[in-house]
């Protein structure tokens, strides 16, 4: 039933043939245009491979930006808040943007792949914002998102695998570096980084390399009890190591409708991105305000008493309400319930003992639940193999 | 020197548990392990290089989420990860397949009938209804029938009203449920041999019954109360092996300043004026603490370690009469590569799950018929698992491990000890039955190491090799473990407790009896509680 004419809503990934194939539980997501898999066959069988063994997420979809010319690293400075210069070759750095207000338009991962030559790895879509910055800078922005195809190659067997693909003394690698290997003739590049809290990478190549990639990354990892994981699995796991997502725990700035909906970096926890030492950043000067006078909320991680996960709930002190959960899971590993929330200030300093509103429901019946909370300073799960290196062997 | 708060004796989960609890309130604890190494029966052993064994419990659903949580053991180093699947092979080529997703399941069943398949919700729903009836009870104390306390009246009050509450037709079913053999329960729903067969296994393991013995009903259920994650009846593997829930709760103990000590194998509890005042080891070295703790089964701590003249009769005859029988043996075999089995597609994901071979209720009958009759059974139950092909740490990669657990094997052979001959023929009938489903199987075996009710009771410690420390039957549940009148963790001599699983809810490697031991000692102390409650089930 080919049909050339037909205008598909959804586009697939470059492994769409192999990921559609491992797909048994059929259960298909949308993100950003793409198909993708909410899970392949069991949620929490997906999970723990990342846990366990080795868990195989395609994030192609991910908005990849080039960015060139000899003013890129100041180009960048201008545009994100950490001192890109601390970024050296082949290293990758987490960051934020933020627009003139000083509010979070998304976050991301910064690759330095030459001197003057980085990409930019977004969530949300860049290409205007990013356009309209290069204004008095001698720089080329260039969309890759389609020129590179990428999987998420994560867990405590994950080096194993990767190594054994030709990825030599991959174990050596330090997190957020980046190495070069070449995959049937093709460049490929595994940098350190992920989304999951424990030790595992992320493998870039051009789109004509991703089928054979999954083919033999699944050949070489069976071994290795290697298996692919689902956006659902990812969420649990990413929820549990403490990273935030953009239209989950905060809207990106550009996009809010409704005044007081943004979140500055400093109320998402991150201020730690922030460098006052640059002269000049996007949202600087109302940043360094917001410094003096104060944030209006702050980002708080709750450790929640008992099972029930905070979903949606509203988080009280005595009986006001003093803020809302925006992302929240009881996390299989650690054990916890755990929830993110913005909270108004002066409320949820770390310590600070809440009552989290939960509702729940079985069987139709609904059940209101007080439970009480108290806000952490650390994510609940701490792998200690994220920052081993050498990369232990499982 | 030696002297203590509280002694508690074997390293077992319990024994830790409760030792992390008594020492987080504060105490001075000591807990002494005969064996060289911790652990009990939640052991990882490298019995060959590069093979790590859960020699003997194998895997993990019931160990408390509460505990697990409180005492931080994820920080100590624990990761209990879930497994999928499962199968039962059948005589003619087949199996039956236990998948997770509910629609897949339910075609699996349908291929072999339909209207199984469709009363399987009917089965679900009516098995989840008792597992709610005794889940809340799991972390407290079992209210003592005859006693006045307030205490006790109000959780009696409480335990009736949730039977009550069922209504007339719920009440007569689950007074049925209690008392039902695991055949009778499973016919009511199904047609299926190997689907009830499947379903059986639960009521039988670790317990010297058949399927068609009454009670058996309950067993099923023991093994299905548990959860990971919420997942209610969900099984995971420790990863590392169980000896990785024993180490993080010695971490966790030890956190709080509890020592460990090894090779201190407890000869005798002291008692002075009716008042526990320590124990002395076999090397002759005493440890003094007035309170002392037995995580032995209740026949070792009444007849082995406390002198007969410090006890009362009852206790005595209640200890002999404590029903613990052995049941099982195990194999746990190092292979050179996965089985292949008849039917499945080793790659298919159910493998990772429990495997058995006894296809009809009449097949598990007749094993037991053999342990009635003295001996091991020629064609035993198997509940088979590959825990290499979801934990990497198992085995190098590529090779796996295999814990096969063995029912049914009596505690003595037609009423002689176990010989090494008889650990042979046992072994035989195993790898046979294995065999006849996989052709490469045979080929495969590196090493094995066997183990009979002789050797279970010899290394571990359990009295007849029984699992469960004492049968999980309804006289000896609840109120009623291990006797009634003394199912509060709180024994005759002042000052002794008990906190094994041969106490309340039993075994299955929870550690709420080693938490609720911990909780009742602590209120006689009047110290503040350090253990939690149970999450509300709802």
């Amino acid at each position: 039933m080919s049909d050339v004419s037909r205008d598909t809503m959804l586009l697939t990934t470059p492994f769409h043939s192999r990921v559609e194939a491992m797909c048994d539980l059929n259960d298909w997501g949308n993100w950003m245009g793409y198909t993708t898999p909410n899970a392949y066959f069991d949620v929490e069988l997906e999970y723990f491979a990342v846990r366990s063994t080795t868990g195989v997420f395609d994030l192609s979809p991910m908005n990849k930006y080039r960015v060139t010319g000899p003013d890129a690293q100041r180009y960048l400075d201008r545009l994100i808040t950490r001192d890109v210069s601390k970024i050296g070759v082949d290293r990758v750095g987490y960051a934020i943007w933020c627009d003139d207000n000083g509010q979070v338009m998304d976050d991301g991962t910064i690759f330095r792949l030459g001197e003057q030559d980085y990409r930019i790895c977004s969530y949300q879509r860049a290409d205007d914002w990013l356009a309209w910055n290069t204004l008095g800078f001698d720089v080329t922005i260039e969309n890759e998102s389609e020129a590179v195809a990428g999987l998420a190659v994560q867990g405590p067997t994950s080096c194993t695998v990767l190594t054994l693909l030709g990825c030599t003394d991959l174990n050596q690698l330090k997190p957020f570096g980046i190495a070069h290997y070449s995959f049937e003739g093709r460049p490929l590049m595994v940098s350190r980084t992920g989304f999951t809290g424990d030790l595992g990478y992320e493998v870039w190549v051009p789109p004509e390399s991703a089928e054979a990639l999954w083919d033999q990354l699944f050949e070489l990892g069976r071994d290795y009890l290697i298996k692919p994981i689902g956006s659902h699995a990812l969420e649990l796991a990413r929820i549990e190591a403490g990273f935030l997502q953009a239209n989950v725990d905060f809207m990106p700035a550009e996009e809010v409708v409704r005044v007081g909906r943004t979140r500055s970096p400093f109320e998402l926890g991150l201020g730690w991105l922030v460098d006052f030492k640059k002269p000049l950043f996007n949202g600087r000067s109302a940043l360094l305000k917001e410094q003096e006078k104060g944030s209006r909320y702050r980002f708080a991680m709750l450790d929640v008493e008992g099972n029930k996960p905070a979903e949606h709930s509203f988080i009280l002190r005595g009986n006001k309400q003093v803020g809302t959960v925006t992302s929240a899971a009881w996390c299989p590993t650690a054990k916890a319930n755990i929830a993110y929330a913005q909270i108004e200030m002066p409320h949820g300093a770390v310590g600070d003992e809440l009552v989290a509103e939960i509702y729940y429901q079985r069987e139709l019946h609904w059940t209101r639940l007080l439970a009480p909370c108290k806000v952490i300073d650390t994510p609940i799960f701490k792998s200690p193999k994220r920052w081993q290196t050498p990369a232990p062997p499982h | 020197m030696n002297q203590y708060d509280a002694i508690v004796i074997g390293a077992g989960h319990n024994g830790l548990t409760n030792g992390a609890y008594l020492a987080k309130a504060g105490l001075k604890v000591a807990v002494l392990e005969r064996n060289p190494y911790i652990g009990g029966a939640t052991v990882s052993r490298e019995l060959h290089k590069g093979w790590w064994y859960s020699n003997c419990s194998y895997v993990s659903s019931l160990l408390r989420p509460e505990i697990t949580r409180d005492l931080e053991l994820p920080r100590h180093g624990l990761q209990v990860v879930s497994f999928g699947g499962g199968a039962t092979f059948t005589r003619n080529g087949d199996y039956f397949g236990n998948y997770s997703d509910h629609d897949r399941h339910y075609r699996e069943m349908a291929r072999h009938s339909k209207r199984d398949a469709n009363a399987y919700d009917r089965y679900a729903a009516d098995t989840s209804l008792q597992t709610k009836l005794i889940r809340p009870y799991l972390m407290r104390t079992p209210p003592d029938p005859t006693s006045m306390k307030p205490r006790d009246l109000r959780d009696l009050l409480e335990f009736a009203r949730s039977f009550m509450d069922l209504g007339e037709e719920k009440l007569l079913d689950t007074i049925k449920f209690w008392t039902a053999s695991v055949g009778d329960y499973l016919n009511e729903y199904f047609e299926t041999d190997v689907i009830k067969a499947h379903m059986a296994g639960s009521g039988i393991i670790g317990t010297a019954l058949g399927v068609y013995s009454p009670g058996t009903a309950y067993v099923l259920l023991h093994h299905y109360m548990g959860d990971v994650d919420g997942n209610v009846g969900a099984w995971g593997f420790a990863r590392g092996g169980m000896g990785a829930i024993a180490d993080a709760l010695s971490k966790a103990f030890q956190s709080y300043g509890g020592e460990i000590f090894c090779d201190a194998n407890v000869d005798e509890i002291i008692v002075k004026n009716g008042r526990a005042a320590g124990v002395a080891l076999k090397d002759g070295t005493e440890y003094k603490a007035p309170i002392v703790v037995s995580n032995l089964d209740p026949k070792r701590t009444f007849l082995d370690i406390t002198n007969p003249s410090d006890l009362p009769k009852d206790v005595l005859k209640k200890a002999r009469n404590f029903k613990i029988r052995g049941s099982s043996g195990k194999l746990n075999i190092a292979l050179d590569g996965l089985p292949v089995f008849h039917g499945l597609d080793p790659r298919n994901r159910l493998m990772a799950g429990d495997l058995h071979f006894s296809d009809s209720l009449e097949r598990q009958e007749r094993a037991y018929d053999d342990w009635k009759a003295g001996t091991w059974s020629k064609d035993p139950y198997l509940d088979m698992m590959i825990p290499s092909l979801t934990d990497p740490t198992m085995a190098p990669p590529g090779k796996h491990m295999m814990s096969v657990f063995v029912q049914y094997a009596p505690p003595k052979v037609e009423g002689r000890e176990w010989t090494d001959e008889d650990k042979d023929g046992f072994e035989k009938s195993v790898i046979d039955q294995i065999s006849n489903y996989s052709p490469n199987f045979r080929d495969l075996i590196l090493h094995c190491e066997t183990r009979t009710p002789r050797e279970i009771e010899a290394e571990v410690g359990l009295t007849e090799g029984n699992i469960f420390m004492g049968e999980l039957t309804f006289d000896q549940l609840l109120f009623n473990r291990p006797f009634p009148g003394y199912a509060q963790y709180r024994s005759p001599i002042k000052g002794m407790y008990m906190c094994s699983s041969g106490t309340h809810p039993g075994g299955g490697v929870m550690a709420a009896p080693g938490a609720n031991a911990a909780r009742e000692i602590l209120a006689d102390l009047k110290k503040p509680n350090t253990v939690p409650g149970g999450y509300a089930d709802d």
